[in-house]
């Protein structure tokens, strides 16, 4: 069962089209919802006139945002949404009306009649754009003007470290925003169902936590809520926040007392957006000459779209996993987020991560070839050990890294090509550390992170609740996988319910790469406890010390005698008879992370820490620019394979989204003319102009799984589904350099940029092409840590006193 | 705030084809400014096949239509009089999954599944026509179906497998 390759539970319904996604859902008497959307970024509402509309034959209701004034917010510090703007928009595609109706035609259609009367503010483009003007304020509640907030910490002294160094390296590096494009559009039905409770059936990575945000601004208690999160059609962190529309089509159904379902247009998709924090990064990198690294320090300017979201995490996350690959002793981070009028960005696979991880993998290039070692050597010299304390306090444990990058050199043929192919053609190599849940859950409470119930019975089914939500990764299969590996019984006798806060016991969501583990560990728990019950009553009936039972083969028997034995349904009925009805749960919690002891050093913290390494062959046309890719090569330390099919395909569907973002993705706005209201407009809110790696693009691709089974995993297993897509992009970048001589200093690396700087090396000057300036700003006193090394006790020398959290919005928890 | 309810004209069913759906004869009568997607997903229930844009930019809703790929948020359903359309709800014979999705489901041709209807039908369309293509044919045939999840590595050796094993069925039966 585990390690091997099989095929997963989910996978008949997706291959006959049953499996029931939440805009495949139909219901009688259901009405549609559509809604009007900003076509300014920044906006006062002066008023909405929506009597036109409600004439409308078909239209059953309408709504503005004064129905549904309560604010909410994925974080407890950033509740700053409406269901419908109140009186203000602050980004294009900002939602401000919703019409209900018939039909969806007919939604539509009254959309038009609706008068909004809009007072057009000033709008804010870019950081720096946000840095110069701190009015208009996009929000009230940033830490200063549009600077959403600052994060600063200083790990041990930097400038001794950058004074002990024979060379100091400085670069600036771009990571452009760019999106999700989950195949499926968000849709969502609501249903006040036969007792007036309120059911959502809602495409959600995290049915909890919108469970919670339903209960605020609903203001009905969450048990009176179920939230379903339908099979979701691709996720990678765009469908992790509560969405505007979830709330809408919940408050119509309650009032209407009919269904109401909405599916977004891929327009509205890419309002929703959530996606990649564009990142303007500066580097300065001390090293000795044999390469080790004296010091580091990273500032960091974070463009955080109209909304929270997860930025407040994702400004951490800008720097804190800087430590975990390479050896860094001091290390300084200066992390800045600012409000622009935009859609809001938030967490995509690798969140907050892959953007200063290029920075740091390009700039590692730039030092070997500077100090005369090849890249693939320095890093062996300089990669964290097993079991290390990073400077910021990070406690890591199994540490495959220097496998993966011997590995990759090996099946790559990195010797016998870096710096020896023909021009136009070149290799780069580069590395990633990631997460396996993080540590933290976003409401700070000391319940479980995940839950599992199993049910088993005398007809032999084994029912598995969870609260987890398959998005496409595997969640539903894996946990049937351990379950079934416990219990000695076949995946396709185990019947899984996820994703329902009805059914199943609570767990944070798909997210951070933490479901396998977490919810793994869960599974077990539930599954040992159950097996135990059966081992005591099947050792009485056997007269078989229970120790020697074994379960395997769908029976359980005497390890001993084998031919002593009853079939695994026996087994339950011996249990259900002594016991009577058979139901087990298992929970889990991350364990504690004591190290960390200063304010903010929660964030980063895991039960396991990944690595990859990725060597990628490209061809660069000089004349045109264009990039093909024609092999890449990853190894990945994920402790163990539980079902090599899924993981191979986590990998690869990161590589390739990988890919996508090194060479074409982006979220990109252009103002308009003035004569056309100079406001700022996505510049491709289409699948045909936002380009995607197609089949036609995709290299081959060499996966090997370095494995070692990590304590804290279940059956050993780390994450595998966000980390190899991290070295890609400066790996490409590093291949290009290889191929043709030139730094591309930004992603994505396009042909426009390639032939630029193409063109700079031509005319003698630096052969690059990247950010030229960074701008000056406060970045505010750091958090000063002394690293372990330095005696440090992972407290902060000055902190101020912690207030007994009075900023931090008190949370309203409704009883039935 | 409710309004009071009069008829809206969108859902005047005044438009009526007869068609043959994965095999079976059916008259259909639907609002005539919808899509064959519309029509399969609303009308008649077959909510198998998916969209991703609704502008034939993304392949999901591919079906096949008189033996030929069509994308069906492109085909209006008034044109659809007489046609035959197949959907990955008609890929099934006599309880038998067809190859190719035996060969999906075993070999991670799909995770979020979203996708895989209108790749399902793309393939089976192409080997319909060329039975043993090359991986360079199949790269060129899938080109307009987007998926997000898997990289396509993993849809690519779905297909070549799908194709030995019907290679090995059509023996059998000779
Ligand atoms: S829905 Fe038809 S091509 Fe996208
Ligand atoms: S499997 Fe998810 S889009 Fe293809």
């Amino acid at each position: 069962m585990i390690g091997h390759a099989r095929r997963r539970v989910d996978a008949r319904g997706k291959v006959t089209g049953q499996t029931i996604y939440a805009d495949d859902i139909s219901l009688p008497r259901m009405a549609y919802c559509k809604l009007l959307r900003s076509p300014h970024p920044h906006a006062r509402i002066r008023s909405i006139d929506t009597s036109r509309a409600l004439a409308h034959p078909g239209v059953y209701l309408v709504l503005t945002g004064k129905d549904l004034p309560i604010k909410y917010g994925i974080l407890p510090v950033s509740q700053d949404e409406t269901p419908l703007c109140v009186d203000r928009v602050r980004h294009v595609g900002d939602p401000v009306a919703a019409v209900i109706a018939r039909e969806e035609l007919t939604a539509a259609d009254a959309l038009e009649l609706i008068e909004v009367d809009y007072e057009i503010l000033p709008t804010i483009a870019d950081p720096e754009e946000a840095l110069a003007n701190p009015e208009p304020r996009i929000h009230d509640y940033s830490e200063e003007g549009n600077i959403h907030k600052r994060v600063a910490f200083e790990f041990g002294d930097v400038d001794k470290g950058f004074a002990e160094a024979d060379e100091i390296f400085e670069d600036t590096f771009f990571f452009q925003g760019n999106t999700h494009l989950p195949m499926e559009q968000h849709a969502s039905v609501a249903v006040r169902d036969r007792e007036g409770k309120l059911t959502l059936y809602t495409s959600t990575q995290t049915p909890h936590y919108l469970h919670r945000a339903l209960s605020k601004v609903l203001e009905m208690p969450a048990g009176h809520i179920r939230v379903v999160a339908t099979p979701c059609g691709g996720g990678f962190g765009g469908k992790s926040d509560p969405f505007n529309h979830e709330f809408v089509v919940s408050k119509a159904a309650l009032m209407l007392g009919r269904p109401v379902k909405i599916s977004l247009t891929r327009e509205e998709v890419f309002y929703c957006h959530r996606g990649r924090h564009p990142m303007l990064m500066k580097f300065r990198t001390g090293v000795k000459k044999d390469g080790t690294i004296t010091a580091m320090h990273l500032q960091n300017v974070i463009d955080g779209g109209a909304y929270g979201s997860y930025g407040v995490a994702s400004t951490f996350y800008g720097g804190t996993l800087q430590t975990t690959t390479y050896h860094i002793p001091k290390y300084r981070y200066q992390g800045a987020r600012f409000f622009t009028n935009k859609p809001p960005c938030g967490p995509k696979r690798g969140h907050g991560t892959p953007q200063p991880r290029f920075g740091q993998e390009v700039q590692i290039d730039k030092i070997a070839e500077k100090l005369k070692i090849d890249p693939a050597e320095l890093r062996l010299r300089i990669a964290v050990k097993p079991n290390e304390l990073t400077a910021n306090f990070l406690q890591l444990g199994t540490v495959g890294l220097e496998q993966c990058i011997r590995r990759v050199v090996a099946i790559s043929g990195w010797k016998d090509k870096f710096r020896k192919l023909p021009e136009g053609r070149g290799v780069g190599l580069a590395c990633s550390c990631y997460l396996t849940g993080a540590g933290l859950s976003i409401y700070w409470n000391a319940m479980p992170h995940s839950g599992i119930q199993l049910k088993l019975d005398r007809s032999g089914c084994v029912t598995l609740f969870a609260g987890t939500t398959e998005i496409g990764q595997g969640s539903d299969d894996v946990l049937a996988a351990m379950v079934a590996e416990v219990l000695g019984i076949k995946t396709f006798d185990i019947r899984v319910y996820s994703g329902d806060t009805d059914l199943g016991p609570v767990d944070l969501g798909s997210y951070s790469s933490r479901v396998t583990l977490m919810a793994g560990n869960a599974a077990i728990q539930a599954a040992e406890r159950a097996k135990a019950m059966m081992a005591e009553a099947v050792a009485d009936k056997l007269e078989v010390p229970k120790e020697r039972l074994r379960f395997a083969d769908s029976a359980v028997f005497d390890a001993a005698a084998p031919e002593k034995r009853v079939t695994f349904v026996e087994a339950i009925c011996l249990a259900e008879a002594r016991f009577g009805t058979i139901g087990t749960v298992g929970s889990y919690t991350p364990p504690k992370f004591p190290a960390a002891k200063y304010k903010g050093g929660g964030v980063g913290t895991s039960p396991a820490y990944t690595f990859s390494a990725t060597v990628v062959e490209v061809d660069v046309d000089t004349a045109t620019g264009l990039v093909r890719v024609a092999k890449l090569w990853n190894t990945h330390d994920l402790g163990r394979a539980l079902n090599p099919v899924l993981a191979r395909g986590q990998v690869e569907g990161s590589i390739y989204m990988g890919l996508g973002e090194a060479l074409m993705e982006e979220q990109d706005y252009r103002r308009l003319p003035s004569r056309l209201s100079h406001a700022l407009v996505h510049k491709f809110p289409s699948m045909l102009d936002y380009k995607t790696i197609t089949s036609l693009d995709m290299p081959e691709i060499v996966t090997e799984f370095i494995e070692g089974p990590d304590a804290r995993g279940p059956f050993g297993a780390k994450e595998c589904g966000q980390g190899p897509l991290l070295p890609v992009m400066p790996a490409v970048a590093n291949a290009i350099y290889d191929a043709v001589g030139v730094r591309i200093d930004e992603v994505p690396m396009t042909p426009e940029k390639i032939v630029r700087a193409l063109a700079e090396k031509k005319a003698g000057r630096a052969p690059r092409y990247g950010p030229d300036h960074f701008p000056e700003m406060s970045w505010g006193e750091p958090l000063r840590v002394p690293p372990p090394w330095d005696g440090g006790d992972g407290r902060a020398i000055n902190e101020p006193p912690r207030q007994p959290k009075p900023s931090r919005e008190k949370e309203k928890v409704l009883t039935p | 705030m409710a309004a009071k309810r009069e008829a809206p004209v969108e859902s005047q069913k005044t438009a009526r084809i007869k068609m043959v759906l994965n095999g079976e004869a059916q008259d259909v009568v639907f609002a005539p400014y919808k899509t064959l997607l519309e029509v399969l997903r609303e009308d008649l229930g077959h909510t198998g096949t998916k969209h991703g844009c609704e502008l034939g930019e993304c392949g999901a809703c591919a079906v096949i239509m008189d033996g030929k790929p069509v994308l069906s948020c492109l085909v209006l359903a008034v044109d659809c009089d007489g046609r035959e359309i197949l959907t990955v709800e008609g890929m099934e014979t006599d309880g038998r999954l067809h190859p190719l999705q035996e060969a999906f489901a075993d070999l991670g041709g799909m995770q979020c599944g979203y996708c895989t209807p209108g790749i399902l039908l793309t393939a089976k369309s192409l080997l319909d026509h060329n039975p043993h293509p090359s991986r360079a044919e199949i790269r060129e045939a899938l080109s307009g179906n987007l998926c997000r999840c898997t990289g396509y590595l993993q849809i690519f050796d779905a297909v070549e497998a799908a194709m030995v094993e019907i290679a090995k069925r059509g023996e059998t039966t000779k």
